[in-house]
């Protein structure tokens, strides 16, 4: 297949299926007991310079536990993909992104995100390679089929392709060009789910959004949940398992671990609160004394929790319509 | 005026509204598009099938959204899925309408929502395309809701994020774009827009009551196409008011 036009981002990392075979086949598949702290979870998998993403979208089913612990912890130039627009939001703040993988990162109503206009303004963040949101998921998807690249009828025609680091090909099939995306194999994957058990079996209720595919296309992964099952509930109901225990490396319990965004059926987002981030985050020393009350000045999840308080939590519970 | 009084941005949500019709399906962007949609399946269109990029198929909008992935997006819906599902099937043709945003869009309807300035070292890093890309290039017909001046409708965008029809007629084709698909409206704060048929070009199709066509020929920073049968859209019905105000907005979120 001749190449007709090639995007000039960067690609972080080039795909190669039969190196990621070899990772998976060395993964225990023992059911083993996986549960363990945000701080010990952090630190034995991420790294300076990882390739990290989070799932999901916007204020929802956050990993914000885990990527407040990213924070404390202080990792370094790390390279950035997926589409979690607060916990992007959040590393980008702490100054942590060297490279970004792009899709959106916003927020939603309330505009623009200062803290990326800052880090990519400046340089800080040094490269930055584009994507729509869709081609984000696929190029996961692609890493979670077992394959080098996935063609897609998206970004053809735009600088976002031009941007990005997809290539365009005429179809062998149909004649017609068409978009092909590279598989995309993350280090370290962060994904909050509603139960777990302890080694790793994960179910999520409502909208899945990318969990399925992004799971699938990770080295090591992080799980944190709302609840720790039996393994027999997950057993029960195992159709509703997304991500089963094999794909998993670390469980960590995270009542509210989503908040201040929100864990439908659980608890809503909390508006004030949220609020209270994006006015912080406008400027860079307002954005360094929020981290330093919410992440720097708090040992762990337990803490933050205790400083949020169980009324104001309590509050947020899910109102059924 | 007195109780009919109302403000530009509910305008521009009775015109998106009034778009959209029943038992089609229509994906809903943030913002305006969520407020629409609940208006249109209060008022005219009680089986709009709104269609969420995270996963929510045919919800029943009770509480207004403010997130693309929340709950709300898929209350009393009929599917929960998940984006590589939802975008899917935008690609195999099952969604008629997509409702887009930006910061810039030029004649042809291409729409910049990444940066203002070089890309590398940009004047403004914006949001990027999110799933704009993915709806632009993936549903039948597109609907861009923009604010109406020569800062946002530009001769050229900086960046195409999302594409309209490109350099023209044809050119979607040539890129590899499903056939029959683009852009087919624009509802901005002036006026209602759309796309001549022949050249791509933008065409004037009714202005917003109050508004000149004059007004909406100089906040354009191109030239605009004017037939010569220009309309003017109908002002917010009491209906259309007491739901935007009373269902969809009570908290005054956007509104």
């Amino acid at each position: 297949m001749q190449v007709l036009e090639a995007g000039i981002g960067e690609l972080f990392q080039p795909p190669d299926p039969n190196a990621f075979r070899e990772w998976n086949r060395r993964k225990p598949k023992a059911l083993v007991e996986k549960v363990m702290s945000e701080q010990e979870a952090i630190r034995r998998f991420v790294f300076d310079g990882a390739y990290i993403g989070t799932e999901l979208y916007g204020t929802v089913r956050c990993p914000m536990s885990l990527a407040r612990e990213v924070v404390r912890q202080g990792f370094k130039d790390l390279r950035v993909a997926g589409q979690g627009v607060m916990e992007l939001d959040l590393w980008l703040a702490a100054g942590l992104v060297k490279k970004l993988d792009l899709t959106y990162i916003g927020l939603e109503v309330y505009g623009v995100s200062d803290a990326l206009r800052r880090e990519v303004e400046s340089g800080r963040v040094d490269s930055v390679t584009e994507w729509s949101n869709a081609s984000i998921a696929w190029r996961f998807k692609a890493a979670a089929m077992g394959v080098p690249f996935i063609p897609v009828r998206s970004m053809l025609g735009t600088d976002t392709l031009k941007y990005s680091a997809a290539k365009v090909v005429e179809c062998p099939f149909t004649g017609e060009k068409v978009c092909l995306l590279p598989a995309l194999v993350l280090d370290v994957g962060l994904i909050h789910v509603h139960r777990a058990d302890k080694y790793g079996n994960a179910q999520i209720d409502g909208i899945s959004g990318f969990a399925f595919e992004m799971a699938r296309a990770c080295k090591r992964l992080i799980v944190s949940a709302e609840e720790i099952v039996p393994e027999e509930e997950i057993r029960r109901r195992p159709h509703r398992t997304i991500i089963p225990y094999y794909l998993v490396d670390a469980v960590v319990h995270a009542p509210y671990g989503s908040y201040p965004g929100e864990m439908v059926y659980l608890y809503e987002r909390d508006e004030e609160m949220i609020k209270e981030w994006v006015e912080a985050f406008k400027e860079e020393q307002t954005a360094r004394a929020y981290l330093d009350r919410y992440v720097f000045g708090l040992r762990n999840h337990a803490e933050y929790l205790q400083l949020i308080g169980p009324e104001r939590l309590a509050a947020m519970r899910w109102q059924e319509e | 005026m007195g109780d009919l009084a109302y403000n530009p941005t509910e305008l521009m949500i009775c015109v998106a509204s009034r778009l959209m019709e029943d038992g089609t399906t229509a994906f809903i962007g943030t913002g305006i598009p969520m407020l629409a949609a609940m208006l249109a399946q209060r008022r005219h269109a009680p089986n709009l099938i709104t269609i969420f990029e995270f996963g929510g198929t045919g919800a029943i909008l009770t509480k207004l959204p403010r997130a693309v992935g929340e709950g709300r997006t898929f209350n009393r819906a009929v599917a929960a899925s998940g984006i590589c599902d939802i975008v899917e099937t935008a690609q195999r043709g099952f969604i008629e309408y997509g409702f887009l945003g930006g910061a810039q869009i030029d004649m042809y309807g291409n729409l910049n929502s990444t940066v203002i300035g070089p890309h590398d070292r940009p004047r403004a890093r914006l949001p990027g395309s999110g799933g704009a890309n993915d709806v632009g290039s993936n549903c039948w017909r597109t609907i861009a809701i923009m604010r109406h001046d020569q800062r946002r409708f530009v001769p050229k965008v900086d960046f195409i994020t999302t594409p309209g029809y490109l350099s023209g007629p044809g050119a979607r084709e040539r890129a590899g774009l499903a056939p029959g698909t683009g852009p087919y409206r624009v509802v901005s704060s002036l006026a209602l827009l759309g796309y001549d048929a022949e050249s791509k070009w933008m065409m004037l199709l009714a202005v917003h009551p109050g508004v000149t066509v004059q007004q909406v020929v100089e906040n354009t920073g191109f030239v605009l196409l004017i037939p010569p049968d220009v309309g003017e859209n109908a002002p917010p019905s009491a209906e259309e008011l007491r739901i935007l105000r009373e269902e969809v907005d009570p908290g005054r979120f956007y509104i």
